[in-house]
């Protein structure tokens, strides 16, 4: 067992502390210009360099680095320390970029691939409708195509970042007489398309985050298609596979044991620091041994990843993990914070990581931890993930049937 | 980056497990757990014959010279199989031995407890809990009066390693005067326990290595204890996924119901990743010595938890099966009770790796 990276490693990680000393922040005339311009003007030249969009060819804007978990793991490590601009954070880097590069068409690869990365495009996700939740497959949504055109009409929800998005990765019932999961394509749409309506969905926190996408005879052109006709339910798989790998990050649950153990130095409870408590210590140690389990399984899945061998049942559980720490953190936030524990929750929204600590975030936290769970696929749905692929139980039933 | 069990470890879970398999099936153990006295002497032997009872020890003394890893390895692989063999508190007192033991002391005992002809055990705990080196009062001379309660296999043991008041260690043996042994009546059947009093009795101070060397004992303590319950936790779940694969009612197995498979989720998402929360807590007592005691701390709290939890989930899996005294799941749920009090409890240990962190 080594937990080091190797020398090897440890010599890339001074060429890329070199890089950032003398890249970011940026210096002379540039570091006058807006912070827009200077993270665009950085993330150009970790790109050349080989630190950013490793897995995008260079023709499409990338760096095209052959696929390396530890360095790319060191890159994180050291770009974070120096606080740097990494790839556009949001669901068009994390999500479309993977799908059109696996099974995009070559036009669609150049159109869309290098302004994604840049950050010069948002993108929104059209998959859930209100009919449709865990049981993704029988969306309603319908395109039908006359002429050059797709003609769609329908209802998407819980659409993140609609409001701004410039375009939306959707998933539409093109085939009505296919069987359910034959019947769906994966459409881009242009979200300026005349038949749009955003309306924007509040949380139980009071913020606003995600929406709803009317869509009335909405006209994107035929070739806007990832994979053939009926494939979409295929394609949008890689896709999910990302979003899973993304969300199921230890480092967040570290965050927030970090955040709570602050929030239990700084406030009283019972006339003493909550952190004196002995209750509250060891619920504290309980929860820490959820968070390194965890923590220390990613050590275990990465490694498996670098020797080429299947990690096993564990890979099914990360996000079903972030979840259930995600609960008892706010659990105890709460049992710490007392008498404040009926204060309205912080209305500026919250990350999913470190809560910070004021009581309106941590108010906030409780009730997120709540969205953590539900989406992405909620936690009965990985439960059933974990039982029928993990421990090889029986499908469920009702699933079947509706095939 | 390697956090993986090296192939020569797995190599020797294999072995252990083969043994085990072969030497006490689950007939014999069932044997065994309903003996008055529960211990096989030729089974231990062989264990011994094939390295184990000298892992971690140096090879002048006939031992491996392997890591707390290896001996972590091969505690994970005794859980899962409830083996009835007096590893864990033989291994601790030959470790105890090789790190407080003057020159002398070590060549007269090592190569014995290497070779398995001498069995030895640990008598740490007093009255009330008293598992922590600070909380030792047995007296300080070269004579003990009082008494050391949940001794492992000490019925057996030919040697104690003693826990003497300022944290120290000494060596009592079981002939020697003033010892009295008694019986005491544990739920688990698979590691019988005694209570040693001492009268007077003669005891031989290991003086090497201060107060480092009980806590360095401890602390591997844990983890073995460790390991030991993620693996009988990973067999319960396996256990319970086998039966909800094969018991049939309402004309479909069981494990068709989604209210069933959810609890089996739960059960696999308790205990499946301690893994790596064990093998970590054993890395750090070879390689981390800044996090060794708080990892082992954290590990034993936790994964012994764990453990007990999951005996109680597999129990109602298994229907009114796993209620009975021939089902099997009961064999592992007493395990886990004696996983979770031996060296103290959560709560014990919770306290300590908050004190640990500086809270």
């Amino acid at each position: 067992m080594d937990l080091s990276y190797g020398a090897e490693i440890e010599s890339f990680r001074e060429e890329v502390r070199k890089f950032l000393a003398a890249n970011w922040p940026l210096q002379g005339e540039e570091a006058g210009r807006s912070r827009e311009e200077q993270t665009r003007l950085f993330r150009e030249r970790a790109i050349a360099e080989g630190y950013l969009c490793r897995n995008v060819p260079r023709k499409y804007g990338g760096s095209e680095q052959p696929a390396d978990p530890l360095r790319a793991q060191v890159i994180r490590e050291e770009f974070t320390a120096a606080h740097a601009p990494m790839e556009p954070r949001g669901i068009g880097t994390m999500m479309l970029v993977p799908t059109l590069l696996e099974r995009g068409e070559e036009w669609q690869k150049e159109k869309f691939v290098g302004p994604t990365i840049r950050g010069e495009i948002t993108w929104c996700q059209g998959y859930s409708e209100p009919g449709s939740g865990s049981d993704l497959a029988s969306l309603k949504t319908r395109g039908e195509l006359v002429g050059d055109d797709w003609v769609i009409n329908g209802q998407k929800i819980w659409t993140s970042g609609a409001m701004e998005a410039d375009y939306m990765f959707c998933l539409v019932r093109t085939e009505p007489e296919a069987p359910k999961h034959a019947g769906i394509s994966y459409l881009l749409i242009d979200m300026k398309s005349p038949g749009i309506d955003v309306r924007p969905l509040r949380q139980m926190t009071g913020s606003s985050e995600f929406n709803e996408v009317f869509l009335t005879d909405v006209h994107t052109p035929r070739d806007w298609i990832v994979g053939k006709r009926g494939e979409g339910w295929l394609v949008s798989r890689t896709t999910l596979k990302h979003e899973r790998n993304s969300i199921g990050a230890a480092a967040q649950s570290l965050g927030l044991l970090e955040g709570l153990v602050d929030l239990a130095k700084e406030r009283r409870l019972g006339g003493r620091p909550a952190i004196e408590d002995p209750g509250i210590r060891r619920a504290l140690v309980e929860i820490e041994g959820y968070v390194r389990a965890h923590q220390y399984s990613g050590y275990l899945q990465m490694t498996k990843g670098l020797k080429g061998e299947d990690a096993g049942i564990i890979q099914l559980m990360n996000k079903l993990n972030s979840t259930n720490i995600g609960h008892r953190v706010a659990h105890l936030a709460m049992e710490i914070l007392g008498d404040e524990g009926l204060r309205a929750p912080s209305s500026r929204g919250l990350g999913l990581s470190a809560a910070g600590t004021s009581t309106e975030s941590w108010i906030a936290q409780y009730m997120a931890s709540l969205g953590i769970a539900i989406a992405g696929g909620t936690a009965n749905i990985q439960r059933n993930v974990i039982a029928e692929r993990g421990l090889g139980l029986p499908r469920d039933s009702a699933a079947n049937r509706s095939k | 980056m390697d956090f993986d069990l090296s192939d020569e470890q797995r190599l020797l879970q294999e072995t252990v497990s083969q043994f085990i398999q072969n030497e006490c099936p689950p007939a014999r153990l069932r044997e065994l757990f309903d003996d008055e006295v529960g211990y096989d002497p030729v089974l231990w032997k062989g264990l011994a014959e094939l390295g184990l009872a000298g892992i971690h020890l140096p090879g002048e003394y006939g031992g491996s010279e392997l890591e707390i890893l290896d001996l972590a390895a091969v505690s994970e692989t005794l859980g899962s199989l409830a083996a009835p063999v007096p590893f864990l508190s033989h291994s601790l007192a030959s470790l105890a031995i090789a790190l407080g033991g003057s020159g002398e002391q070590k060549k007269r005992w090592l190569p014995g407890m290497a070779s398995g002809d001498t069995l030895a055990s640990v008598a740490l705990a007093e009255e009330g809990g008293g598992w922590l080196p600070d909380q030792w009062k047995l007296g300080s001379g070269d004579r003990l009066s009082g008494a050391k309660e949940i001794v492992e296999f000490g019925g057996q043991a030919d040697l104690f390693v003693v826990g003497l008041e300022g944290g120290r260690l000494g060596v009592v043996d079981r002939n020697a005067s003033g010892v009295e042994i008694q019986r005491i009546e544990a739920a688990d059947r698979t590691r019988r326990i005694v209570r040693i009093a001492f009268d007077e009795t003669p005891v031989e101070r290991l003086e090497e290595g201060g107060s480092e060397v009980a806590s360095r004992v401890l602390d591997v303590g844990l983890v073995l204890v460790a390991a030991d319950a993620f693996g009988g936790a990973s067999k319960l779940v396996e256990m319970s996924v086998e039966y909800a694969k094969n018991r049939e009612q309402f004309g479909v197995t069981i494990g068709h119901f989604q209210a069933l498979k959810h609890q089996l989720a739960n059960m696999a998402v308790e205990v499946e990743p301690t893994r790596a929360l064990y093998w970590y807590a054993a890395h750090a007592l070879d390689h981390v010595p800044d996090e060794a005691s708080r990892s082992a701390a954290i590990a034993k709290s936790h994964i012994t938890e764990r453990f007990m939890q999951v005996a109680r989930d597999a129990t109602e899996a298994h229907g009114g099966i796993g209620y009975t005294w021939e089902g099997d799941t009961q064999i592992l749920f007493k395990r886990a009770m004696f996983d979770r009090v031996f060296l103290g409890t959560p709560r014990l240990h919770q306290e300590r790796a908050a004190d640990l962190a500086g809270w």
